[in-house]
């Protein structure tokens, strides 16, 4: 910790006295409680928050540009690598907007099969951040059955196309693999105890005194505030805004009579029963994908050169994603702009942060799910306009 | 065999680093050391401090930024001291290999001593990586007893 003059710190908010000393406390890029690099300056005065600058670019590696140097099909595989936890969706959404630029129709059956899959990551990605946020709050039990439990999903992933993380099974047109009858009966038996073991670890979430303590209350984000920070997924839907990219309907998502879960709260604790709540949703949603998927082709080829450019958003476990993508009809795209979730967080999670103390630093941090690698784009701020 | 070496390969004290990997190999590293596979039957201590490291696990391709903060982690970390690269672009860059900002496998960087291959490298891959890097561990320990 050092004493700094803050007047030189670019980008301060408007409760800094500029007239005194503050210190700063750095967090990262290093950091046990996240296993991914960010850095975050908190500027604090005795235990209390009072600016955070976050400083990006750890991660950074320049994947946009990878997309305009790959052939348009290879880029299948870089997006999915953009982040590991919600690869599927990732490229899923690429496919889409190339299906949309060459006017591919997808099989019905192909959209069912990627809702069963989009909600399969977001079962992966909820349960691994439930887990690491009871690690964040000092839980190493609860973070160590939860994992026991995250299993299962992986093991399923492993089943259909032989990895754990990458499902890989994305293709423009439609799906690489088809879900057969005895591995569907297999995905049902395994959603079916996942959904036993969630509903035993139900009373720990809801009722836990240690855990309400340590998250009632912590990182308040009220709605107006959300809305006008540009807050997406679990962290406004637990402001009680209903924003919610499904609802548009995209893949099987119109059938599904899916509504997104919404708490009150406003604060870490009711983005915790958000994602909770979202864990049986999803196992819901897969089941009913399944009673409704039609019988049929799974794969409608086309291979029309990309001529033209579109937009896309669809819903990551995080939030929305947002895919803009321009082909000039040859094999290489001119442009793929990717936004995501966790840097349209950022700025909200800076605001949640301001006024509490160090030791919330954690939970705060933990509560809107930050995933940095997806965070890496070069993104351009305006403050003060 | 000396008492010190013997100490150390009981317990292996490692030490993560994100170097811009896709979390994949990160989350496997973490389920690693959750209850299907257990890490910890072979003493493996997940660790955040780098002065308490023997072992710096990296996952990731490492870009321009954040060379500097590896390169500071590996020499934070006291001797004798073995570096896993984990996953295909931390070995190599992989699919990473003409994304503009990397440098295309950490051993540009620093020192590797043993290579993970896989994307993302599966829980039993890491724990065999960091076993095999035991063998490495003792040989350096042995040295700088001697």
């Amino acid at each position: 910790m050092k004493l700094i003059d803050v007047g030189d710190v670019i980008g301060m908010s408007e409760n800094v006295n500029t007239n005194k000393k503050y210190s700063v406390l750095p967090f990262g890029p290093q950091h046990p409680v996240l296993p991914e690099p960010i850095h975050l300056k908190f500027i604090v005065d005795e235990e209390k928050i009072i600016d955070v600058l976050p400083n990006l670019g750890y991660v950074h590696r320049g994947i946009e540009r990878g997309c305009e140097l790959n052939d348009y099909k290879r880029n299948i595989w870089l997006t999915e690598r953009i982040c590991g936890i919600c690869n599927y969706i990732h490229g899923a959404t690429y496919c889409a907007a190339i299906e949309k630029i060459t006017d591919t129709e997808v099989p019905v059956r192909a959209k069912y099969l990627r809702t069963i899959w989009g909600e399969l990551g977001r079962l992966q990605s909820h349960l691994l951040w439930l887990g690491l946020f009871a690690d964040a709050i000092g839980f190493e039990s609860l973070f160590m059955q939860i994992w026991r439990d995250r299993e299962i999903v992986l093991t399923l992933n492993e089943k259909t196309n032989g990895h754990r993380i990458h499902l890989a099974t994305n293709m423009i047109g439609g799906a690489r693999k088809d879900i057969d009858d005895s591995l569907e009966n297999e995905y049902k038996k395994d959603l079916n105890l996942l959904r036993k073991k969630m509903d035993a670890l139900k009373p720990v979430f809801y009722k836990d005194s240690a855990i309400k303590q340590k998250c009632e209350g912590k990182g308040i984000l009220s709605k107006n505030k959300a809305r006008f920070l540009g807050a997406t997924g679990p962290t406004i839907r637990g402001s009680g805004l209903k924003e919610d990219a499904r609802l548009t309907g995209y893949e099987a998502y119109g059938q599904l009579d899916f509504k997104p879960v919404v708490y009150e709260g406003e604060d870490s604790y009711s983005r915790m029963l958000v994602r909770f709540d979202e864990v049986l949703q999803s196992i819901d949603l897969i089941e009913k994908a399944f009673d409704q998927m039609p019988e049929g082709p799974i794969l409608n080829k086309n291979d029309k050169f990309p001529m033209g450019h579109t937009v896309i958003r669809t819903e990551q476990p995080r939030g929305e994603v947002f895919y803009y993508v321009e082909g000039n009809g040859t094999n290489k795209l001119t442009r793929c702009k990717i936004r995501t979730p966790t840097a349209s967080n950022i700025p909200a999670l800076i605001n949640m942060l301001i006024g509490y103390e160090v030791s919330d630093i954690p939970t705060i941090v933990h509560s809107i799910d930050p995933c940095i690698s997806c965070t890496e784009r070069i993104v351009y701020v305006r403050r003060n306009e | 065999m000396k008492t010190m070496t013997k100490a150390r390969l009981k317990s292996p004290w490692v030490l993560h680093f994100d170097c811009g990997s896709c979390n994949g190999c990160d989350i496997e590293i973490l389920a690693a050391l959750t209850p299907k596979f257990d890490a910890e039957r072979f003493g493996i201590v997940n660790i955040g401090d780098p002065k308490q490291a023997d072992m710096l696990l990296v996952t990731g391709p490492s870009n321009k930024r954040n060379q500097r903060v590896l390169k500071n982690l590996y020499e934070q970390m006291p001797e004798p001291k073995v570096v896993v690269a984990i996953g295909e672009c931390a070995c190599t860059g992989a699919i990473f290999h003409n994304c503009p900002n990397t440098n295309g496998g950490i051993d540009k960087i620093i020192p590797v001593d043993v290579y993970v291959p896989g994307c993302a490298a599966r829980p039993e891959q890491i724990v065999d990586g960091i076993v095999l890097a035991l063998q490495k561990l003792a040989e350096k320990s042995e040295k700088e007893a001697d």
